[in-house]
């Protein structure tokens, strides 16, 4: 495919980490905030071939990975609810909460639905006047806009059976309170790509300015990400801190004016918990009160217990790169993506799923 | 989750409010896209298509240019 396969070819990967590798005199800590990008990293072999001293933390940005256990309660709560059409991105489906996950409650009889957009959640509303259509929204700032063009069409359709579950989460208060915690090692980021699609880069500005640490908006395939690695491992060398685009085909300064519009006009930030970082202020995005009368906690009532990260799995500590998959002590045991203990491992995009599909699952853990 | 993938537009479709669509080309699979958020958008073109919605036309100047950067910035 063109603008795909030409960021693949073979000799200009090995060529850039030649070049890499020339440049890197000391060991440079970096972290991929997107878990696309560590997908990406480990598919492709990248973190093995990059010089021993460069090593990349794989960060939060896994929205299936960091919504709270909490939230899929309540998703599972509103799923059992009887004549209800729950719709989720496939992702989620397995993703255990307190007591199962939508999978295994699917299977006991209730209508849930895999879609591909939350536009295809809003043509089931239109399908089915006599149901009522949940849409589960969890994601970036990626995957806001379509939701809130989802929730517009439903108030165009003047539709009164579309409601959202929201759960949409923000990256740069995720970045800061990395930046802010007393185990954070991570000396330069890149930045998520179509997060910055969205959004333009001016967030991130302030960051670097505020932190004093290279950021570096980055793209997805293997030529993006070894540009984004060189650009901050160069800064890095020069005692520089500077905002930089590595993904200019696709993100403007100042991001996507139609949708950033869209978002403002149905959300509002708001306090959101975060699996592995905890509850942040101004982390999340919620319904704005011209759209209230679409959330799904408003319209059913459902009781869901708050609960902590707590058990046996290790993701908020993976998650906040503290420790790598391999080294808890349930991987590729007790914990596997047909049998997973947690989100990190049940998302292709997970840490800890991309380290076993990729990595074989092989327990090689640090010294 | 963030995963968007560049499609060729082949053609646009009817407007009716929000429901800007367009057909989209991802190599051998064409898809009904939602051209929303990219009303500069023309047939020929490349979005960068996530969730249903493209949320960027892509810059094929830039696109060609990042490849030359790095033997660029290598020999600098």
């Amino acid at each position: 495919m063109r603008f795909v396969d030409e960021f693949r070819n073979g000799a200009e990967v090995q060529r850039r980490l030649a070049d890499i590798q020339q440049l890197t005199h000391r060991p440079c800590t970096l972290m991929e905030v997107c878990g696309g990008q560590t997908h990406a990293l480990l598919r492709y072999g990248i973190d093995r071939l990059l010089p021993n001293n460069i090593e990349l933390i794989h960060g939060p940005g896994c929205p299936v990975c960091v919504t709270a256990i909490e939230s899929i309660d309540k998703a599972l709560a509103l799923a059992a609810l009887p004549g209800i059409i729950f719709c989720s991105f496939g992702d989620m489906l397995r993703v255990p909460g307190s007591s199962g996950d939508l999978l295994t409650l699917k299977a006991t009889g209730a209508d849930i639905r895999m879609v591909y957009s939350p536009l295809d959640a809003v043509k089931l509303a239109a399908l089915h006047p006599d149901r009522e259509v949940i849409f589960f929204a969890v994601g970036f700032e990626t995957t806001a806009p379509a939701v809130a063009l989802a929730a517009v069409q439903a108030q165009e359709q003047k539709l009164t059976n579309f409601f959202l579950l929201v759960a949409h989460v923000r990256v740069p208060p995720a970045i800061e309170a990395l930046l802010k915690a007393d185990y954070n090692r991570v000396e330069a980021f890149l930045a998520a790509g179509h997060v910055c699609t969205i959004m333009g880069h001016g967030e991130y500005e302030t960051l670097v300015q505020r932190y004093r640490v290279p950021v570096v908006v980055t793209g997805f395939e293997p030529l993006d990400l070894l540009n984004g690695i060189y650009r901050c491992v160069r800064q890095l060398h020069e005692g520089r801190h500077e905002l930089e685009n590595e993904y200019r085909r696709s993100v403007r300064p100042e991001g996507n004016a139609v949708a950033r519009r869209l978002l403002e006009a149905v959300f509002v930030t708001v306090e959101r918990d975060w699996r592995g970082l905890g509850r942040l202020p101004e982390s999340g995005l919620g319904l704005s009160p011209a759209f209230q009368s679409l959330d799904a906690e408003n319209r059913f009532e459902i009781r869901v217990a708050r609960v902590g990260d707590g058990g046996v799995c290790l993701s908020g500590k993976v998650l906040t790169g503290q420790i790598k998959p391999p080294d808890c002590p349930a991987f590729a045991a007790r914990c596997t993506p047909e049998h997973p203990l947690g989100a990190t491992m049940v998302s292709t995009e997970g840490a800890c799923a991309a380290y076993y599909h990729y990595q074989g699952g092989q327990v090689n853990r640090c010294q | 989750m963030c995963l968007a993938i560049p499609g060729q537009i082949i053609s646009l479709g009817e407007t009716a409010g929000s429901c800007l669509s367009g057909k989209v080309r991802f190599g051998a699979i064409i898809k009904e896209v939602n051209l929303f958020c990219t009303p500069e958008a023309v047939p020929g073109d490349y979005v960068i298509v996530h969730a249903g919605l493209a949320i960027a036309v892509l810059d094929q100047e830039e696109a060609v240019a990042v490849l030359d950067t790095f033997a660029e910035m290598a020999s600098s």
